[in-house]
């Protein structure tokens, strides 16, 4: 049997792209700026300036009704019955066996109406696993999202004072991980002081048909700030100095949040079952008892790229794999995520650990850092 | 950009400058916007002979690591350490400032492409 696959989804912003000349990439069955000139250089622009990011791709599931907090309370391993409306939560949702099926943001924007923002890549997995986790709670209703929003995301330090030159929502009242129904520039948008960056910003779901005349005003009003339009090539290299997993690399159906080193998203504590609790319970006890392999950061001392897969050696044995790498443009050197054996996590030079990288055959040595790489001053 | 007239072009986007029996090589403009940032490059060193066709060194950029193909067979008689110091250079000028090393060709070399047949070649 032969599948053609499908051509990729193109977002509401598609037109603009091309426009600006990006260098566009499948992603997720979606087409996708992948940069528009140099991927480095608009890396830099988020730290120090700003950036603009179409992230329509990524899928909005609603979870409406009196019971929804009950419903999500089952359904993730996080306490959304405890986030108060206005206010959003990083949250997973896993299996019986405690294997992550997604890491999430979910926004409570009334009592009864919950936003949940699934990956691209796992959004039908997510869409899914909550209309049947559902099946118990007729008060609660699962509906997909996924066509009625764009997401446009201005990142960076000057993100608040572009943002505010096109709305009037109050943005200094705005928490991080907090969001308000507004508008941006004349068009209706839940702006969301979220990002997957390191850095202060913004997150704007708007109307598809509202997203070129968003991304404009944006653009305009971010010219004199240095803004510029910014690819999935570096929004990875973003999250990566930042220590922000990513699902597919750090996070996946083989591992329980435990094992990701991110258990304090679980709250085991909640009333009520969930799905997935027991072996969540278990995966809580070995994990204090005898972690198995713990995330750490590498820090290249030669100029090697390590990336996705290759092996991390110590003594010239395997004692881990590299799940994200990349040349880190803020550090100046490659940099890498990477699950290693509990002996070998703790930070230290590669002359007193001796933990390298086996780079195509060669093995590199690497500094053994702690998590993220990079705070934002 | 434009692939120049007077070079020669390998299937594994390199282009080759001949003056006197030296081939001076580096990798295309196409080459070098489809890596995106160059951020390191491993070249031949000097006094090593290269093959037509064979991997003569790397080329990594944020996403991806390439092999660097000889275009030409000879020994190796310049390595440019202005682009090993800073890799940059291949995307601001990889005609130019980019270029990568220089063989003393011994020899037939690969079977290489006029601009227009390069050209040619890329857009399909």
């Amino acid at each position: 049997m032969t599948t053609e696959s499908p051509a990729p989804r193109r977002t509401a912003l598609d037109a603009t792209h091309r426009a600006l000349g990006a260098t566009m990439t499948d992603f997720a069955g979606w087409d996708m700026p992948l940069r528009y000139g140099s991927e480095r250089e608009e890396h830099v622009a988020v730290r120090t300036r700003a950036g603009l990011f179409d992230l329509s791709h990524m899928g909005e599931i609603a979870v409406t009704g009196p019971g929804a907090a009950a419903l999500l309370d089952y359904a993730l391993v996080g306490r959304l019955s405890a986030v108060r409306p206005g206010r959003a939560r990083y949250t997973m949702i896993c299996r019986e066996d405690g294997g992550i099926l997604d890491d999430l943001i979910v926004y409570r924007l009334t009592d009864d109406e919950y936003m949940v923002v699934a990956n691209a890549a796992n959004a039908q997995v997510v869409l899914d696993a909550l209309v049947e986790r559902a099946a118990g709670f007729p008060g609660a209703q699962v509906r997909d999202d996924r066509e009625a929003y764009a997401l446009i995301a201005v990142q960076g330090p000057k993100a608040p004072a572009i943002l505010g030159r096109v709305t009037d929502a109050d943005l200094a009242g705005l928490k991080y991980y907090a969001g308000l129904p507004g508008t941006v520039a004349g068009a209706e948008a839940l702006i969301a002081r979220t990002g997957y960056t390191g850095e202060d910003g913004f997150e704007l779901f708007v109307r598809p048909a509202d997203a070129p005349a968003v991304w404009a005003a944006l653009t305009a009003a971010g010219a004199d700030d240095g803004l510029v339009p910014c690819g999935l090539s570096c929004r990875d290299t973003l999250r990566l100095e930042a220590g922000m997993p990513l699902y597919g690399h750090e996070l996946s159906t083989a591992l329980t949040p435990f094992d990701a080193g991110l258990g304090r998203v679980v709250k085991l504590d909640k009333p009520g079952d969930f799905v997935g609790r027991k072996a969540l319970e278990q995966a809580a006890e070995r994990a204090a008892a005898e972690p198995p392999r713990v995330l750490v950061g590498l820090v290249a001392e030669g100029r090697r790229v390590p990336r996705a897969g290759y092996a991390v050696v110590a003594g010239g044995r395997p004692v881990g794999e590299v799940t994200s790498g990349a040349p880190s443009p803020t550090l100046g050197k490659p940099i890498a995520m990477a699950y290693v054996d509990a002996a070998h996590a703790e930070p230290g030079p590669a002359a007193a650990t001796g933990v390298g990288v086996d780079i195509r055959g060669s093995h590199e040595p690497y500094e053994v850092v702690a998590l993220p790489f990079y705070k934002r001053p | 950009m434009s692939n120049p007239e007077h070079l020669r072009y390998s299937k594994e986007h390199e282009w080759v400058a001949t003056d006197d029996g030296i081939a001076t090589v580096g990798i295309t403009a196409h080459a070098a916007d489809a890596l995106g940032d160059v951020v390191f490059v491993q070249l031949p060193e000097v006094g090593d002979t290269v093959t037509a066709g064979e991997p003569c060194g790397e080329l990594e950029s944020t996403k991806s690591v390439s092999d660097l193909y000889a275009p030409v067979t000879g020994e190796v008689t310049a390595a440019n350490q202005d682009v090993v110091d800073d890799p940059a250079l291949v995307n601001s000028g990889p005609f130019q400032d980019g270029w990568l090393f220089k063989v003393r060709v011994a020899g037939e070399s690969a079977d290489l492409m006029s601009a227009a047949e390069y050209t040619a070649f890329t857009a399909g």
